[in-house]
């Protein structure tokens, strides 16, 4: 036999867990530049 | 080697019942990390301390000299974009982003020898040549797939993913930050655990993106989508040989260049601007808050001009980007005579969003030109137009701006003649993009 077994078709879970992995870095990067603009701009006023 | 044997093209094939929505996770994750590199700039007051501690000492590196790092590192992205996106679509994503996350991770290894034995060509050739070469990869590497699974809204496939890459530093620098503080008492400047921990990191976090990554089977298309719908049908199937010497190629490239260039205008001088523009009004913090916004807008504007292109149409997003942008930096001096300080915000913030929207529009562009067959190729031939715009920008700026300042041009109106400079590069734009003719399909 000289192919491979193919993997089970993806889950919701699978999905899910996939935009989480990426969605979460994100969010963090996100979240400090707006924190660090605003604190910074109402420190500027 | 059967392990290797992994990354071949004909193992990533899509098996039936696969989601394309895994496609932009995994793109993002290789975007996600590359885009460390516009945070380079956090190691260079450290990297420039290494010996003296709290000050520079006579023998450590000068802020002038590490500038080199980056600017190398940029050459060798467009190098690597360049010369090996004909090797990529020959070897397929997963091969290529592998490579991408082994000479980028690696790089960063490198980098942590070449400090650890204060030896500048060493981390020159680490995270300058080496990362350099893994940015450029990992930044084509799963362009031309994503198109070919998203043939519906190849804009925001892409967009998604080159937006990531705008985001990779706003994870970045924080991180960065915080292991070099955790390992300050380990090594000087905590810079050598640091480098070590991000680039097994990054490698780990690319990882997910090659085996997650799948390429569709041949043939495959979205359930009901019609191929021959006018303005989102492909281009004509064409090579990258025949891509680069075509006048439509060099029309985009100048388009690109163009665009790129007037961006930089704001983003290079965007903190000393804004405080000479309004001063006793903005502050040096301020004016740090204002640099992350627009940030933020270069990030935002990458997924959302890209998105709007796929029903605009990319002719029709880029003469938009050329027509309100030389309109809008047309405005800018008026605005700072004025002292307008929020639509001043508004009007730079929203010139940065089409400066993210035009990378990250460029590879739909080249789709609807070129086909999807070496999409990657000609997408990695293309930006070279961005390391000529790294040079061109700044280079148009500050000369213009200090040509003011020695004709005795007040300070807040030091910058009228680049706005009005940005403006005409945005017309010749405006006119390349006018010039691009659509093949018959």
């Amino acid at each position: 036999m000289t192919g491979h077994i193919a993997p089970p078709a993806p889950s919701i879970a699978r999905l899910i867990g996939a935009w989480l992995f990426v969605g979460i870095p994100f969010a963090y990067g996100v979240y400090q530049v707006v924190v660090k603009a605003l604190v910074l701009l109402r420190a500027g006023r | 080697m059967p392990l290797l044997s992994l990354l071949d093209r004909s193992r990533s094939v899509a098996p039936p019942g696969y989601s394309r929505w895994l496609v932009p996770p995994a793109a993002l994750a290789i975007h996600l990390s590359i885009g460390q590199v516009y945070a380079f700039s956090v190691f260079k007051i450290p990297l420039s301390r290494l010996i003296g501690g709290a000050h520079a000492a006579p023998d450590d590196w000068s802020l002038a000299t590490l500038a080199w790092i980056f600017s190398i590192a940029i050459v060798f992205l467009g190098l690597s974009a360049a010369l090996f996106g004909a090797w990529l679509e020959r070897v397929g994503p997963r091969r290529a982003m592998f490579t991408a996350a082994l000479s980028f991770g690696g790089g960063f290894w490198v980098a942590a020898a070449g400090v650890a034995l204060h030896q500048l060509w060493l981390v020159i050739l680490g995270y300058g040549v080496l990362g350099g070469i893994g940015l450029g990869l990992g930044y084509i590497s799963p362009v031309s797939t994503l198109i070919r699974w998203f043939p519906d809204r190849p804009g925001m496939a892409t967009g998604m993913a080159i937006m990531g890459f705008g985001g990779g530093a706003m994870i970045a620098a924080p991180l960065s930050v915080s292991l070099m503080t955790r390992f300050a008492g380990v090594a000087p400047q905590g810079v050598v655990p640091t480098f070590l921990v991000m680039g097994a990191a990054y490698f780990v976090y690319m990882m997910f993106g090659v085996f997650t990554i799948r390429v569709p089977p041949p043939g495959w298309a979205p359930a009901g989508w019609v191929p021959n719908e006018k303005r989102r049908a492909a281009g004509p199937e064409t090579s990258v040989q025949n891509a680069w010497t075509s006048p439509r190629f060099w029309l985009v490239w100048v388009v690109l260049c163009m665009n790129v260039t007037a961006g930089i205008g704001i983003l290079e001088q965007a903190s000393p601007m804004i405080q000479e523009l309004f001063k006793g009004r903005v502050a040096a913090a301020a004016a740090a808050g204002y640099v992350s916004l627009l940030s933020l807008a270069n990030m935002v504007g990458r997924f959302v001009w890209s998105s709007v292109s796929d029903y605009l149409g990319r002719k029709a997003t880029y003469a938009t980007f050329f027509a309100l942008g030389a309109a809008l930096y047309a405005s800018v001096p008026s605005l700072g005579a004025a002292g307008a300080l929020p639509p001043f915000v508004i009007v730079t913030a929203l010139l940065l969003s089409m400066y993210g929207g035009g990378f990250a529009t460029v590879p739909a562009y080249l789709r609807d030109l070129f086909g999807t067959m070496q999409v990657g190729a000609i997408h990695g031939r293309l930006l070279t137009a961005w390391s000529v715009a790294g040079v061109l920008g700044p280079l148009l700026v500050n000369r213009i701006r200090d040509a003011q300042l020695a004709a005795g041009v007040p300070r807040a109106h030091a910058y009228d003649m680049t706005m009005y400079v940005m403006a005409a590069l945005l017309a010749v734009g405006f006119v390349s993009n006018a010039l691009v003719r659509r093949p018959a399909v």
